[in-house]
């Protein structure tokens, strides 16, 4: 055959216009280019100026398109008509709907506006809907963090003023080995993904910690394949090989943490286990020099990091460091001892310590960067200690997830590696005060705002939200006994407390972006009972109105009263906020927008704008001008420019000014949102060189901190290495103060506020290898799907349609399993039935699964006979919401103690291969969802 | 059977990073968001929402593991068209509509001439090669090019749709046939190999292998002295340590 070339255009436009936004298909924030066609989305690709992504684009973002266009879009308000959790809805109009949800609400507000729960899930936009719950008056707000990383968040918070993903991150620039603990493919997307990449090619050496070998794990230059909940053995063993070996930054230790704060030694007394301070109230230390007690802060200290000393009342006090070294260095933290529960052989953890110690100690980085410390002293260069380290999920989702967190920062902390070249960066506006200032706000009056922010962080027992005899005042019982550090709250616990009326019940549930009723609860069979459960008395739904705002038809939207249909991420206005989760670096802060890049062609609504709405009818201060006319008329965009938390301190931080040349404080910009645009979206300010390190000591990164409203004063953070709230709450228990936890809950409190990080076994692990249950089960995230809501976007399903057990070849050889057989997956509270798949890369006491792609059958407009549907399962139906009976027939939830942090990855279960002739499909399944009604045909794909 | 070009000089192609490949599939579905709309149009997907959801992509990433036990890994591949120099996949084609192009030496589909026979499909051992049931033509790699030469585009974004969003820079795109491309150095410093050789198709992109790992002992044992047991406990000679280095 005559080879012919044909002619090829080659030159053909990407579309009309290119629109910049920021994505949405996860939680990252990358800022990605729009391409149009006719009006309609063509081609979307990464925004190469973006700080977040510098160009690239993951498979979800890159998938948009699909979301964007997806048949289970929702196309107008609904309301209710046949029973809850039938389906029934018919589409209604926005008055009706605003009238509705306006008339529910300002009826709770003056009654008691705690019977309001208002809980969002992967909200970018705390910042309003927490005023909204403020100007409201409810306490009872939170977002999705404390099913998430609250454990995380907490743990960096109440540590060291910081922590991981939003907060900072590795200096993957300098930094010479890295660590990667428990990150289920999830956050970050794009930015871990490019920095390994980056790691790889320059031969830094990455180990990853994680019982699964997928993704991340699986270009690791080392798996440790570890036992679940036990990563704070590992590192409490990595920590005491290092103080074993003498290979700890004392000096760091000395200048930046608590580590030579005295503590009181006083057995039964109301500070035994407080700090000893001056007259003043400041911290002592002790002086080796000159021989006596010194404020421990003061310059020209040379305080003892060890020995017992006597206070000025004769009691005896011990520096704080001491009491950590001696957790440390006992034995139950030798690496032999902790290698059976962790699956680490001892060898294993001693070889990680040293090459810890190696790359921190003999691998220094030094820059030629001159600053000046808050003691006045000049540095000529900037000197680091390169080891780097990022923690997620895997740490968060246990019961003893906020202690590890603590563990893993001690561990970066005694390496001196926070803050450093090629160690932990801070990211503005961190880092502020450990622990933080802002407590949570009280409960308010019938028809008055809160004093404050309903989200806080207490700091002794007066700070929590208990009535005189213990009860709860929140119906997530967050700030309660139960989990007094809950800094998120515990929305997966508000549907069963509502319905069970314990501490309370609730007249609305408003929820907006979480599907509660399916892979964002646990034990879903009885949530689903929780939420169509009636009084017998008169009929009425237990939880009586259940309002709901997503953009699709996901699984809770069937469990609703009243539908506000949300905008696709194309579709709206939208900010990333310095007052909530920006988009910053370390190199300076950042923050962006998304604007609507198409126009909705269906009768929805941004929720954002929605909201702002209903707090104008209802007249919220702050929501309505002195005249009572709405404030922001032009919905969020209006808010975004024109609201102001502090003076010239709004959403955006870039464009300020009427002439849109302030930074960070400025009076509102007429024209900010089309200055973000034409800048691509997004603002960052980058730091000046002397202001990149040690921003906790950096008096030049603090007083420019200070001037920006990121923190109060520009006082030195102190790492508090011993945290002395923690001994608060166990003096309380202990029978000390005036607010002190009931007695069912002390022996508790003792156990798990321990001032320094231990490890404890997770719970579940206690009852459940005694009831068969021996293997730890937990969950992955597809990076192809992650919060992305990927199961109905038509790209994204032919990647994942299903997902499977995966187990260990050598155990499921010994249970008889073969690849591809059914299994019933068991846990004490009930049976799933999935496929298995075997491998080599897991632990073997270990099963897992990919993360959320099981579906009710209709949901998200899949037909019937989805994959997701029929083969797809969750293991949430097997992780009961709250933990065994205990003395008095209490059950907590089934969470951090400290921090009510979700702890999903505690499940235990056992495997067992179907009987023949059984089902080759998921179990249990439920009633499929019917189609929602459409005023138009659906638009074809 | 179509025939093949004098060989070209210009051998435009993928160097694919294995050592760094996490398998996150953005490569594959920017590819399909590219070429959904591009030269390759349509890239048809049937029962997308429904119980078999399936489509035509010109890109997929398959991850695997390998070796048993302490010894085995996970590997991440991405699998497209290799533009193999001499490809079956061309000269089986019986009506041209397969061919190499002369100056880069790109494998293309004619989308008129194909008759969609699957001949091709056949003929390629590597599996790059899709039928797309929606216009009854072969589907491949194109290597974009309505984007590599596309002078509507910044000259940076003129690079395959798979280059662009590859989030760990395993994917690289250049001329395999200049030795002092930036490519052909990466696959001489990393021992870059061919696919299936034994096939004698030789194909042009490259993979490169995982680099070795490093879970064995790989720095000098510098903290092993103070390790060695002393008089006292653990505390004992540790805060012993700390009080000495304080004083100096």
């Amino acid at each position: 055959m005559r080879r012919v070339e044909p002619d090829i255009a080659l030159s053909q436009p990407s579309g009309d216009e290119i629109k910049t936004t920021t994505c949405y298909m996860c939680a990252c924030r990358c800022g990605i280019r729009v391409h149009l066609k006719d009006g309609k989305v063509r081609y979307i690709d990464g925004n190469r100026d973006h700080p977040v992504n510098k160009g690239v684009i993951c498979a979800k973002g890159a998938s948009g398109i699909m979301t964007h266009t997806s048949p289970s879009r929702l196309r107008a308000p609904l309301k209710r008509v046949g029973p809850r959790g039938s389906g029934e809805f018919e589409e209604i109009s926005w008055d009706e709907a605003l009238a509705t949800a306006t008339g529910w609400l300002g009826d709770v507000r003056a009654r008691d506006p705690s019977r309001l729960a208002f809980f969002t899930g992967r909200d970018q936009s705390q910042a309003l809907t927490g005023w909204f719950a403020q100007q409201y008056g409810t306490q009872n707000f939170a977002a999705h963090g404390g099913f998430c990383s609250v454990n995380m968040a907490a743990a960096g918070l109440y540590t060291f003023g910081g922590s991981f993903w939003e907060f900072g991150e590795p200096d993957w620039e300098h930094t010479r080995y890295f660590l990667l603990f428990g990150v289920a493919e999830d956050h970050a997307s794009n930015p871990i993904k490019t920095a390994l990449g980056k790691l790889k090619g320059k031969g830094v050496k990455f180990v990853a910690i994680n019982p699964v070998r997928t993704g991340y794990g699986a270009i690791a230059d080392e798996w440790i394949g570890i036992r679940p909940g036990t990563d704070g053995l590992f590192v409490g063993s990595l920590i005491h090989e290092l103080m074993r070996a003498q290979k700890i930054d004392l000096d760091y230790l000395v200048r930046y943490t608590n580590a030579a704060w005295l503590v009181i030694e006083d057995k039964g007394s109301p500070d035994d286990g407080l700090f000893a301070r001056d007259a003043e109230g400041k911290p002592l230390a002790f002086d080796r020099f000159a021989g006596g007690l010194a404020d421990a802060a003061r310059p020209g200290v040379s305080p003892a990091l060890t020995g017992t000393f006597k206070l000025a009342d004769g009691r005896s006090a011990r520096p704080a460091f001491a009491l950590i070294a001696e957790r440390y260095l006992a034995d139950e933290y030798a690496p032999e001892k902790t290698a059976a529960a962790t699956g680490v052989p001892a060898e294993t953890t001693r070889r990680i310590a040293r090459e810890l110690a190696h790359a921190a100690f003999e691998q220094q980085v030094t820059l030629d960067i001159p600053w000046t410390d808050s003691t006045g002293r000049r540095h000529e260069k900037t000197v680091g200690r390169p080891v780097s380290m990022h923690a997620m999920r895997g740490i968060s989702a246990h019961a003893n997830g906020f202690q590890t967190c603590r563990a893993i920062h001690l561990l970066q902390i005694v390496l001196g590696s926070i803050d450093c070249p090629g160690g932990f960066r801070y990211k503005a506006p961190f880092p502020r005060p450990a622990p933080p200032a802002n407590r949570p706000a009280k409960p308010s009056k019938p028809g008055t705002p809160l004093s404050g922010a309903p989200l806080g962080f207490p700091q002794e027992p007066n700070d929590l939200l208990v009535d005189r005899d213990g009860t709860p005042q929140r119906i997530d019982k967050a700030y309660s006994w139960d989990a007094p550090l809950a800094a998120h709250g515990l929305m997966h616990m508000v549907i069963t407390n509502a319905a069970n009326a314990d501490p309370y019940p609730v007249d609305v549930l408003f929820l907006f972006m979480a599907n509660m009723s399916w892979n964002s609860s646990m034990n879903i069979p009885a949530v689903l009972k929780h939420l169509t459960a009636t009084d017998p008395a008169t009929g009425e739904y237990r939880i009586p109105k259940i309002i709901y705002s997503d953009a699709y038809a996901s699984e809770m939207v069937a469990y609703a009263d009243l539908i506000l249909p949300d905008t696709t991420y194309l579709e709206r206005w939208d900010c990333i906020s310095l007052l909530d989760r920006p988009i910053s670096g370390p190199e300076g802060p950042a923050d962006a927008i998304r604007q609507p890049v198409v126009e909705p062609d269906r009768d929805v609504r941004g929720f954002q704008s929605v909201l702002l709405d209903i707090g104008a009818r209802l007249k919220l201060p702050g929501f309505v001008t002195e005249s009572g006319a709405p404030r922001y008329p032009g919905g969020y965009a209006d808010y975004i420019v024109n609201h102001e938390r502090a003076p010239g301190i709004g959403s955006l931080a870039g464009f300020r000014g009427a002439d849109g040349q302030a930074y960070g404080r400025g009076a509102a910009n007429p024209n900010q949102l089309n200055a973000y645009i034409e800048a691509g979206c997004f603002h960052q300010h980058k730091l000046a060189p002397d202001q990149l390190y040690y921003k906790h000591a950096n008096p030049a990164y603090l007083e420019w901190a200070k001037q920006m409203g990121f923190i109060g004063e520009a006082k030195p953070v102190v790492f508090q290495l011993y945290l002395e709230s923690l001994q608060k709450f166990r003096l309380a228990a202990r029978g000390h103060g005036a607010v002190v936890p009931p007695p069912g809950a002390r022996a508790r409190i003792e156990r798990y506020f321990d001032p320094i990080p231990f490890w404890y076994a997770p719970f579940e692990s206690e009852t459940d290898d005694a009831g068969g249950f021996t293997f730890s089960a937990i969950t992955q995230r597809p990076m192809h799907m992650y919060h992305s809501w990927g199961t109905h976007n038509a790209w994204l399903r032919q990647v994942t349609a299903e997902n499977c057990l995966y187990m260990h070849r050598g155990r499921a050889v010994q249970l008889g399993i073969a690849d591809g057989d059914w299994v019933w997956i068991a846990s004490a509270i009930g049976r799933v039935k999935g496929r298995v798949r075997l491998m080599e890369g897991v632990n073997p006491d270990t099963v897992w699964t990919w993360n959320a792609i099981g579906r009710r059958a209709g949901a998200a407009a899949l037909s019937p006979d989805a994959p997701e549907a029929t083969r797809g399962f969750l293991l949430n139906h097997l992780i009961t919401e709250l933990l065994p009976e205990r003395e008095g027939g209490y059950r907590f939830s089934n969470s951090d103690p400290i921090t009510g942090q979700a702890a999903w990855y505690d499940l235990r279960v056992s495997i067992e291969k179907v009987a023949t002739g059984e089902a080759r499909e998921t179990s249990p399944r439920f009633e499929p969802l019917p189609a929602l009604p459409a005023r138009e045909p659906e638009a074809a794909l | 059977m179509t025939s093949l070009p004098e060989a070209s000089a210009k051998k435009l192609g993928l160097v694919i990073d294995l050592d760094t490949c996490v398998g996150c599939h953005a490569c594959a579905t920017s590819c399909k968001e590219w070429n959904s709309n591009g030269y390759s149009a349509p890239l048809t997907d049937d029962d997308a929402h429904g119980g078999d959801p399936h489509g035509t992509w010109l890109n997929r990433v398959h991850s695997y593991e390998v070796g048993d036990g302490a010894e085995s890994r996970t590997v991440n591949f991405p699998r497209s068209c290799l533009h193999c120099e001499t490809p079956a996949c061309v000269t089986v084609c019986p009506t041209g509509a397969s061919y190499k192009r002369a100056s880069d030496g790109i494998v293309l589909v004619n989308p008129d001439t194909c008759i969609g026979c699957k001949l091709c499909s056949w003929a390629c051992p590597y599996g790059a090669r899709e039928y797309d049931h929606g216009d009854g033509t072969m589907k491949k790699c194109t290597l974009c090019v309505d984007r590599i030469y596309n002078e509507t585009m910044a000259p940076e974004d003129r690079v395959p749709a798979c280059v662009r969003a590859c989030p760990t820079g395993a994917r690289h795109f250049g001329d395999l046939g200049d030795p002092q491309s930036a490519v052909s150095i990466l696959v001489a410093e990393r021992a870059g190999f061919d696919l299936l050789p034994e096939f004698g198709y030789n194909p042009v992109n490259k993979y490169l292998p995982p680099r070795a790992r490093k879970d064995r002992e790989v720095t000098p044992r510098a903290i092993e002295a103070p390790l060695r047991a002393g008089p006292g406990s653990n505390a004992d000679r540790f805060f012993a340590w700390v009080d000495k280095a304080l004083s100096r």
